[in-house]
């Protein structure tokens, strides 16, 4: 029948059923929901949060927002220097940022890049006052109300039509740059006409008001602008029309404009400053990391990078990370095959033996739990060092001599021995659930067939243990692959994983992106794992318990 | 019938013992000997040691003292997978990851038979047990009846002389288990198998068998055809456990050649068919099937002992009625009357005499 079922009331069935369930889909949501936010908000969210930064690249341009555009255009893969508004640029940029702090951050993010920038960013950010000197200090001597905050105030406070446009755009650039609120009334807001005349210099007083006025709760009424508004003035001077102009201050922009001051010659000053400036590498750098959001942690990853031409691969002494990859899968490979050596019997005899020696058995497998991690690796230590246990065992039965004692730990061997020890329960007890649900009989019914014992048991009682192999081997080589402490422990340099170097980049060289893209990189490759033992053997066929 | 079939005893049991604690016996002196091609059924309630026979047998647990020969030979030492003999398990044991021609394949395989051979046995095997479209399916697709078939069909495929059956039926319903005693017994006869059978199902056990072996703490109490068994008992436990029976105690009163008196606790006395009592004064049990009580005094001799009886309940049973009584004491008594046009349905309360002949009454030991 192709009509729809109808319940007794008359209304179609299917309607009925799903009413009928919802309160217990709510019970059973309800009953899971304490946990599931727990996890989302303690787990989820800042886990996203983390891995998200394994792309996020706005650094560049909230600290340096005028130098990445006027970079734009600039051709990185020549020789040239950068054309003269781009060290402009930088310098108004580099001001702010340095009178923020911000410009040290910029530099260790770029530093990642390319060495020495850090230091560079650094000593230059002390030295942006000498530039402003140049403008400010003739400025001064020319007029001494240029030194004086009330008269900056009054030139650029609004008397009629206000700009808006320069106010948003100097909240939202000293918001990125600070990562601050901005939105705060300020008791300043930058004249239209005055903006039209002086574009940079009441653009960097604007910057300046909402700064002193968010960041310092300062009334920019009252304190003296920055020096970086006396280059401003003096640049913007050289080409404004004053002939119209007759609001305040006047006469004083008229004399500064006829003194001819000077204004920074900036490449030179930049270059007067540190060499590094007069190459066209640290403007490479900044160009080809100016995106908000960059490739560059992963191809850095993979030991790969961005370079102006394009990807290319790390400078040879610099690749590493796709070597600990390798090792970190291989090793694990090779622990869960030592776990499925070691497991497979003792799973075996644990789902043969009667009850009570079973049970004494899976209390000898499950002891390790009960001691601490930390304790078990440092035990490892103790036994395979080489004024340890198990060499003193073998110099003392002569196997091997005094000085030709083995070196069985910082290296391989050392993680491998120690990490196959600590996730033998977890190979064991998948292995021993499944293996329980064989009845003895399935052995017997093949040897009562003509099958000798090896037959028996390869053809009929392995087969169907796989499962139990298999669930077990996931669970070993997803922990194996993650693992850190012990790596860590007996590791040296030849044994850790990639997960050792996660923990260097979170914690010692703060590249907290690239530590999230080889986060997100083992993720994924736990994933796709899982995707393709779902293909070939069926995620259905795992038994946990 | 198969006795005749050979004299050589084909399986053997000889004084064969086993124990698992080193304790107590499992099975005790246990004495057993079979010609080709009998059908015999180990009977017994659980844990009386007939399971372990069979493995025994099978050569899954060895015998702690004793020897067991197959075709004149010891077959203590010889591992499972080369005694040769066809098994089929309470649960099937249908390797699950194969289907149902892998699974007939198999001991053809490990025999290293070639495949176009395997092929045409298994279709044979398959075809004993009208299950020949079923080869591509996987055990988990079958139902219990057919997973049964084709046990069996695995379990004669590579054409064993001898067949172990270990209470293959019990997870059947009561229709379909009826169905494959018959089928089983039919195949076994034809195919001219030796077969051993152990169940706890009595009726099973009857019907199937050529000879059955009722087993119990570890002994073997009576090993006749299966008339024998339930009309001769030899004693009490074997009365009890085949078929219903009503039970009075006594004592023997008097014994002259195949007749004696038995005196009930109550006083009354009654004839009966001394079995294993030899003397005047002893305890005995005696045991009366409920369908040989007579309650027509016509049939019996003229001087019978007759007892009163009180009618407790009438159960209709359809092809039967099954009437309990009050005898001497025991409120337990029951008679089996065929449901026939002049018989008589009793109201509880009535008072009547039963009586029987004396030869269907045996009286046992206590």
């Amino acid at each position: 029948m192709a009509e729809t079922m109808l319940a007794a009331d008359g209304t179609p069935l299917k309607r009925s059923l799903a009413r009928a369930l919802r309160r217990q889909k709510l019970r059973a949501l309800a009953l899971i929901a304490p946990l599931l936010i727990f996890v989302l908000i303690t787990f989820i969210v800042p886990i996203a949060s983390m891995l998200f930064r394994s792309v996020e690249n706005d650094i560049v341009a909230n600290t340096l927002p005028y130098t990445v555009e006027a970079l734009a255009d600039w051709d990185a893969t020549g020789t040239d220097l950068p054309p003269e508004p781009v060290f402009e640029a930088m310098f108004y940029d580099m001001f702010l940022a340095a009178e923020a702090k911000r410009h040290t951050r910029l530099g260790t993010r770029l530093n990642y890049e390319q060495t020495g920038i850090s230091s560079l960013f650094r000593q230059s950010g002390r030295r942006m006052d000498d530039i402003a000197d140049i403008s400010y200090e003739p400025l001064e001597d020319l007029d001494k109300s240029w030194d004086d905050g009330e008269t900056w105030y009054a030139l650029f406070n609004a008397r009629g039509d206000i700009d808006s446009d320069l106010l948003d755009a100097q909240r939202k650039r000293i918001a990125a740059l600070t990562d601050g609120d901005t939105s705060a009334d300020i008791n300043f807001a930058p004249d239209a006409q005055l903006s039209a005349l002086l574009p940079l210099a009441a653009r960097e007083y604007t910057a300046w008001a909402v700064y002193v006025a968010t960041q310092n709760n300062r009334d920019p009424a009252d304190r003296d602008p920055w020096e970086s508004v006396a280059p401003a003035l003096v640049t913007d001077l050289q080409t404004a029309d004053l002939s119209r102009y007759s609001g305040p201050m006047a006469d004083m922009l008229r004399a500064a404009q006829q003194a001819a001051l000077p204004a920074p010659d900036y490449a030179a000053a930049f270059a007067d400053m540190d060499d590094d400036w007069a190459r066209p590498q640290p403007w490479q750098t900044i160009q080809t990391h100016s995106s908000a959001y960059t490739s560059g942690y992963f191809l850095n990853a993979v030991d790969a990078q961005k370079t102006p031409e394009g990807v290319a691969w790390q400078p040879e002494e610099k690749q590493i990370l796709l070597t600990l990859f390798g090792r970190t899968i291989w090793m694990s490979l090779l622990i869960t095959f030592s776990c499925i050596a070691l497991g497979y019997p003792i799973a075996w005899l644990l789902a043969n033996l009667p009850m009570r020696q079973a049970n004494l058995l899976l209390i000898l497998v499950l002891l390790p739990f009960w001691t601490s991690l930390l304790v078990r690796t440092s035990a490892w230590k103790v036994m395979l060092q080489q004024q340890g246990v198990i060499n003193d065992v073998l110099v003392w039965i002569g196997f091997v001599a005094d000085d030709g004692r083995l070196i069985m730990i910082n290296n391989q061997f050392g993680t491998i021995v120690a990490m196959t020890h600590i996730l033998l329960p977890f190979m064991i007890l998948p292995m021993y659930s499944v293996m329980q649900t064989i009845p003895p009989s399935y052995l017997r019914a093949a040897k009562s067939l003509g099958a000798t014992n090896w037959t028996a048991f390869w053809r009929v009682y392995f087969p169907q243990s796989v499962p139990g192999i298999g669930a077990g081997s996931i669970l070993v080589f997803i922990l194996a692959i993650g693992y850190y402490i012990t790596p860590e422990i007996v590791g040296g340099t030849k044994g850790v994983f990639i997960s050792n170097r996660i923990a260097y980049h979170i914690s010692s060289s703060l590249n907290w992106g690239l530590a999230a893209a080889l986060g997100t990189i083992l993720l994924a490759a736990v994933l796709v794992l899982y995707w393709a033992y779902d293909k070939i053997v069926g995620i259905d066929n795992v038994k946990l318990g | 019938m198969a006795n005749t079939a050979t004299d050589q005893a084909f399986v053997e049991f000889e004084r064969v013992q086993k124990s698992y604690d080193g304790e107590t016996l499992v099975v005790k002196d246990l004495n057993l000997s079979m010609p080709k091609g009998e059908f015999l059924t180990m009977l017994g309630p659980s844990g009386s040691g007939k399971t372990t026979c069979l493995m025994m047998l099978a050569g899954f647990e060895t015998a702690t003292h004793g020897e067991i020969k197959l075709d004149g030979q010891p077959i203590n030492n010889i591992p499972p997978h080369k005694r040769g003999i066809g098994m089929v398990f309470q649960n099937y044991a249908l390797f699950p990851h194969m289907t149902v021609a892998e699974n007939l394949s198999f001991p053809l395989e490990v025999r290293k038979i070639g495949k176009s051979e395997r092929e045409e046995k298994i279709m044979r095997a398959l075809g004993m047990v009208q299950m020949q479209d079923f080869g591509g399916r996987r055990p988990a697709q079958l139902s219990g009846g057919q997973q049964q078939r084709i046990a069996l069909a695995r379990a004669l495929v590579f054409e064993p002389e001898l067949v172990l059956m270990d209470e293959p039926l019990g997870a059947l319903d009561k229709q379909l288990r009826e169905t494959l005693q018959f089928e089983i017994t039919r195949l076994a006869h034809n195919l001219g198998i030796t077969t051993v059978y152990v169940t706890h199902d009595q009726t099973e056990a009857l019907t199937m068998s050529d000879r059955v072996a009722v087993f119990d703490d570890g002994r073997i109490q009576q090993l006749a055809p299966p008339d024998q068994l339930y009309e001769e008992p030899e004693n009490s436990f074997v009365a009890q456990f085949i078929g219903e029976n009503n039970t009075l105690m006594g004592t023997i009163s008097k014994i002259t050649g195949d007749q004696c008196e038995v005196t009930l606790d109550d006083g009354e006395i009654i004839d009966a068919k001394p079995v294993n009592v030899s003397e005047v004064g002893q305890r005995t049990r005696v045991s009366i099937r409920p369908e040989r009580v007579e309650m027509n005094k016509e049939r019996l001799s003229p001087d019978a002992h007759t007892l009163k009886a009180e009618v407790l309940e009438f159960i209709y049973m359809g092809d039967i009625f099954r009437t309990r009584l009050r005898v001497a004491g025991n409120d337990d008594f029951v008679i089996k009357t065929r449901n026939a046009p002049d018989q008589v349905r009793l109201t509880p309360g009535t008072q009547i005499d039963i009586g029987w002949l004396p030869q269907d009454c045996r009286a046992l030991d206590a």
